[in-house]
Order: C-alpha cells, then sequence, then structure tokens
C-alpha cells in the first residue's frame, strides 16, 4: 500500500519564490474605470451622444429662434436639455453594468476593495461630466458664432461666468443622482427607470401639488432637490437657494448615497 | 497555498456552507467535487472576497484575499465565464485586466495565443462567443498576471474533447511548477484524470478529503474469474465481503492485495483484478453524496 502511495506522490516543486507586487495605485483604477465607460459599443455611442445632441441642439435654436431672442442662452438652454438626461446615464450606467453584465465578478476579484472601485468610478463619472459640459458649452459658442454669422445679428454673449460654473454644478449633481440611484438598486434598467421617475415624472406631480396647496408650494424648495437644483441654472441662486438645496440634496442624495454605498460593500457579488 | 477554515456560509435559515474546512496545497491539483448546490461555488466566492463567511476564513499563501496588494498577480480566479460584458471584445476584456494589474500591454496577445484565441476571433464581441471560447477567455485573464494560486470553477465547460486535454495538461505543467490549482467540477472523469488530491462536499459538508490515491483505495476492487460464484464463494471464506455484479464482476471494498491472496489461497485463476477506479469516483461521488443528491440515488 505504502509503494501506490510514494508512486502516486509527485515530486512537489518549491513554490517560485516572488517579491510581492507593488498595490495597485488609484489611478490606474480610474484610467481603467474610465476606459471602461468607452469600451462597448454601447458606451461609445452614449458617449457621442453628448457631441450629437450638442449639435442638434445648436442647429435647432439657430432655425428656430426667433432673431430678436437668439444669444448665448438660448443655446445653453437647448443644449442643457439633453445634458440633464444624458450625463445621469452615463453615471448610472457606470455603476450598474457590473451588476447587470455580471463583469463585477473580475471587477472585484483583481481590486478586492469595493469601495476604490466605486470611487474611481465617481472620479471617472464626474471628468467624463465635466468634459461633457465643456464640449457642450464649446458646441453652444460655435453654434451663436455660427449664427449671428448667418443671421446677421451681433453676437450676445449673456452668461455670466459664475452662472457657468453653477451649471456645472447642477449637471455634476444630475450625475451624482444617477450615481445615487446606480448603488441603490444596481440594476440598469431598473435604474434608469428610476432616474426617470425622479427627474420627469416626480416634477411634475410635485409641481401639481405645490400649484393647489399652499402648504407645499412654501415647503417645496426645502424637500424637493430637483426643484432646489433648478435654481443652478437660472443665474446665481440666493442664500435661500443655496440652503435649500443643501436641505433636499440630504434626503435626496447624500443619505440614499450613504445607504447605497453601504449595500455595495456589502452585497455579495454573483 | 489556499486554506480554508471552518467556513459556514448562511442565508438566513439556509446553510449553504457548513463548517467547511480544507488545504490546497502547492505542487497539486485539487478537485473540488460535489453536486449542484453542494456549495462548490459559494465557497469560492468567499475565497476570492465576493462572498462574506458567516463565520470562519479563507486565505490565500496565509492571508486574507482583500489583503493582497495586487491580487491579480498572486492569484488567477475564473468563477463564471460567462459573467463577462457581452458588448466588449475578448482582447479589451484581457486588456483590462493587464492595465488592472499594470503588466506590459504585450501580455495580452500572448496570453490570447496561449489559450489559442485567434487575432480575428480577439477581435469580436464577447455575446458571439461560443462557451468554449468564453473559458479560454476566462483561463487567459486568469493566467495573464502568471500567478502561483489558481481557483477554477467548472473549467472545463463548454470545451471541446481537445480543449479539455489541452486545460488538464496546462493545469498539469501549473502544478508541476510548484503553483497551487483549485478546481470544481462534476465532470468527474476529469478530475479523476488531473487532480492529485480530492475534497468532496455535499449539502455544504465535507463528506470526504484525501489524495486521489487513499480515496479510491477506499473505493474497493473489481476482480474476475471463469466463475464468479465460486470466486465470491472464496472470498466470503477468506472473510471479504463481495458481491457479484449483473455482468459477472465481483465487487468488494477490501484492497486488490487481499483480494488477490484469498483467490490465491482458494487456487482460482483472476482474469482480472484492479482497484475500482474508473467507474471509482463515479460510485465513490455517488454513495458519499447520495443524501445530497437531488435524484435520490441510492448507493
Amino acid at each position: 500500500m505504502s509503494t501506490t502511495a510514494v508512486t502516486l506522490e509527485r515530486e512537489v516543486a518549491e513554490p517560485r519564490s516572488r517579491k510581492a507586487p507593488a498595490p495597485i495605485p488609484m489611478s490606474r483604477i480610474v484610467g481603467v474605470e474610465l476606459r471602461k465607460m468607452f469600451d462597448t459599443r454601447s458606451g461609445f455611442w452614449l458617449m457621442m451622444s453628448v457631441g450629437i445632441a450638442a449639435v442638434l441642439a445648436t442647429a435647432a435654436t439657430i432655425l428656430f429662434t426667433p432673431h430678436e431672442n437668439l444669444s448665448y442662452d438660448s443655446f445653453a438652454g437647448a443644449i442643457g436639455v439633453p445634458m440633464t438626461i444624458i450625463l445621469p446615464m452615463i453615471a448610472v450606467l457606470a455603476v450598474t453594468s457590473e451588476w447587470s453584465q455580471r463583469s463585477g465578478l473580475t471587477t472585484f476579484t483583481l481590486v478586492p476593495h469595493r469601495g476604490r472601485v466605486i470611487t474611481a468610478k465617481l472620479v471617472s463619472t464626474l471628468l467624463v461630466g465635466v468634459a461633457s459640459i465643456a464640449i457642450a458649452f464649446t458646441v453652444g459658442a460655435f453654434g451663436n458664432l455660427a449664427g449671428s454669422a448667418i443671421l446677421g445679428i451681433d453676437t450676445t454673449w449673456d452668461i455670466p461666468l459664475e452662472n457657468i460654473a453653477t451649471i456645472f454644478l447642477a449637471d455634476a449633481l444630475g450625475m451624482l443622482m444617477g450615481f445615487t440611484l446606480g448603488v441603490m438598486i444596481r440594476n440598469s434598467s431598473g435604474a434608469i427607470v428610476g432616474y426617470f421617475v425622479y427627474a420627469l415624472v416626480l416634477p411634475a406631480s410635485l409641481g401639481t401639488l405645490a400649484a393647489y396647496q399652499d402648504w407645499f408650494h412654501d415647503l417645496q424648495g426645502w424637500v424637493d432637490f430637483n426643484f432646489a437644483s433648478a435654481a443652478l441654472y437660472d443665474g446665481l441662486p440666493s442664500a435661500t437657494d443655496w440652503a435649500q438645496i443643501g436641505v433636499s440634496g440630504l434626503f435626496w442624495l447624500v443619505i440614499p448615497l450613504a445607504v447605497g454605498l453601504r449595500l455595495v460593500l456589502r452585497s455579495e457579488v454573483k | 497555498m489556499i486554506t480554508i477554515d471552518s467556513l459556514t456560509v448562511r442565508y438566513g435559515r439556509f446553510t449553504a456552507v457548513d463548517d467547511v474546512s480544507f488545504t490546497a496545497r502547492s505542487g497539486r491539483v485539487t478537485g473540488f467535487l460535489g453536486p449542484n448546490g453542494a456549495g462548490k461555488s459559494t465557497t469560492m466566492r468567499v475565497m476570492v472576497g465576493l462572498t462574506r463567511p458567516t463565520t470562519g476564513s479563507a486565505s490565500i499563501s496565509g492571508r486574507p484575499f482583500a489583503d493582497l496588494p495586487n491580487p491579480g498577480l498572486e492569484v488567477g480566479v475564473l468563477l463564471d465565464a460567462s459573467a463577462q460584458h457581452a458588448g466588449r471584445t475578448g482582447r479589451e476584456i484581457l486588456t483590462i485586466a493587464q492595465r488592472t494589474m499594470g503588466l506590459p500591454s504585450a501580455r495580452v496577445d500572448q496570453m490570447l495565443h496561449r489559450v489559442s484565441l485567434t487575432g480575428a476571433e480577439a477581435d469580436r464581441r464577447v455575446r458571439n462567443y461560443s462557451l468554449g471560447m468564453r473559458q479560454r477567455l476566462g483561463i487567459a485573464t486568469a493566467l495573464i498576471g502568471e500567478p502561483e494560486v489558481l481557483i477554477l470553477d467548472e473549467p472545463a465547460n463548454g470545451l471541446d474533447p481537445a480543449g479539455i486535454r489541452w486545460m488538464r495538461d496546462l493545469l498539469r505543467e501549473y502544478a508541476d511548477q510548484g503553483g497551487t490549482v483549485l478546481l470544481s467540477s462534476h465532470l468527474l472523469h476529469e478530475i479523476e484524470v488531473i487532480a492529485d488530491d480530492l475534497v468532496v462536499i455535499g449539502n455544504g459538508r465535507i463528506v470526504a478529503q484525501g489524495t486521489k490515491a487513499e480515496l479510491l483505495e477506499a473505493a474497493g476492487t473489481v476482480v474476475r474469474a471463469a466463475s464468479p460464484h465460486a470466486l465470491a464463494t472464496a472470498l466470503e471464506a477468506g472473510g471479504i465481503s463481495a458481491t457479484v455484479s449483473p455482468d459477472g464482476a465481483v465487487r468488494t471494498e477490501a484492497d486488490a492485495t487481499r483480494v488477490g491472496q484469498a483467490a490465491l489461497a482458494a487456487g482460482i485463476a483472476l482474469t482480472e483484478l484492479r482497484s475500482a477506479d474508473g467507474a471509482g469516483l463515479e460510485e465513490m461521488f455517488l454513495e458519499l453524496t447520495a443524501e445530497s443528491q437531488r435524484e435520490g440515488v441510492a448507493a
């Protein structure tokens, strides 16, 4: 019996000795996450849609806006609408595809600290967001130059710099909202539907409520984050506006984001 | 080396993994066997930090997986070949792994070559891959960091016979070079051919573990002679309980040495004497996991 065991026992080589690898730097994870936002056909065209929507909205503005009203603000307004939809979608999908496509199985094995992966996703999402808004403003500026040249009117630049900054902030908050829904729901279609409810359905119903109920009319800014942050698009918000953004943001953004992150860190990846 | 220590995973009242302990040693291929739903995949997910254990622990070379600074360079993992973004190309999926680990980009083509995926195949999107191609891509992802530990869940699934042979040789070579290989499978023949050590799990509990030689020895002996009944009687007389199969083979739990001696003492010429491997692992598997089999197969 012992002879059988000996012949079946293999010559075991010593484990290859090697030096401990260096930890994965955060910059590399951000780079990889950024790459993953572009490397599928759907992701690529979602990114392209930022530029395409900006160009289409610019063309429509030149064609349909009355001459006397044409200014930079008309372009920014027209381009801003598709941005408020596309950018949060980018944020949603950056998170949810790991679960819906199950690629998280590899992602979270290669980087076993989910907090780092999620942080990298947030950073890359915001980088894409800032770049997208910059592209949108640039396309709008060219549109404003071209439009006024074509129509033979004076070029009007009527968005103050600080308002451009608040528009950046508003779009970033929209992306954060998408990101929050992504970590809360962790399913692409679910989170996208969730965003549309938040961005399109709720404003209509809360707006109706505010129109008919006086008590809610005064309260809305404090409890409706979408309504409160809309102030960022129209010039510089007042101190009250800022306070309302902060208070409603706490309930709509900060707390759900904290809950969602906790779920992401603890949930099982299958 | 992979060490699993008193690992338990519960989902509510359901216990998926129940006090499991084993070690997958370096230089050896450890086969992880069990019926569907026995807890193999859950145990493997705990090893790589995707599932939290309720109690107990798993460690790779003495450290929890999450403490590995760049896990891809130390542990190659393939849990589910289909768990990839269907819209990415095979090459892109490998590139993501290569970049995450910080490896030179030439490694991607080397790995594609190593798993025999052509350039044209690598540029196709994974949704158009067959299961066998996904397995090859998954193995490439696991190997790209040249890890010393491999954790593979059902890697032979979907591979054609040539692919299975290729993988067997690859894993053998890995272990012979000092690597640790843990692979789960329900393809018993595959495990039997390649594994040095076996861990058998049923209903979340370990029902047997040891070297393949030890476990198969326990599976007994198959012996034949011109007259099976005379042989069986002679073995019984020698204190060895034996049964005659319909095909004329006599089966017994005793080892071949004792059976041969008993036959010699009775003066019976044997036409065949061998340990009951072949069917042995299957017999052992069905017997050990009988309670947890869905089909309720009696041993």
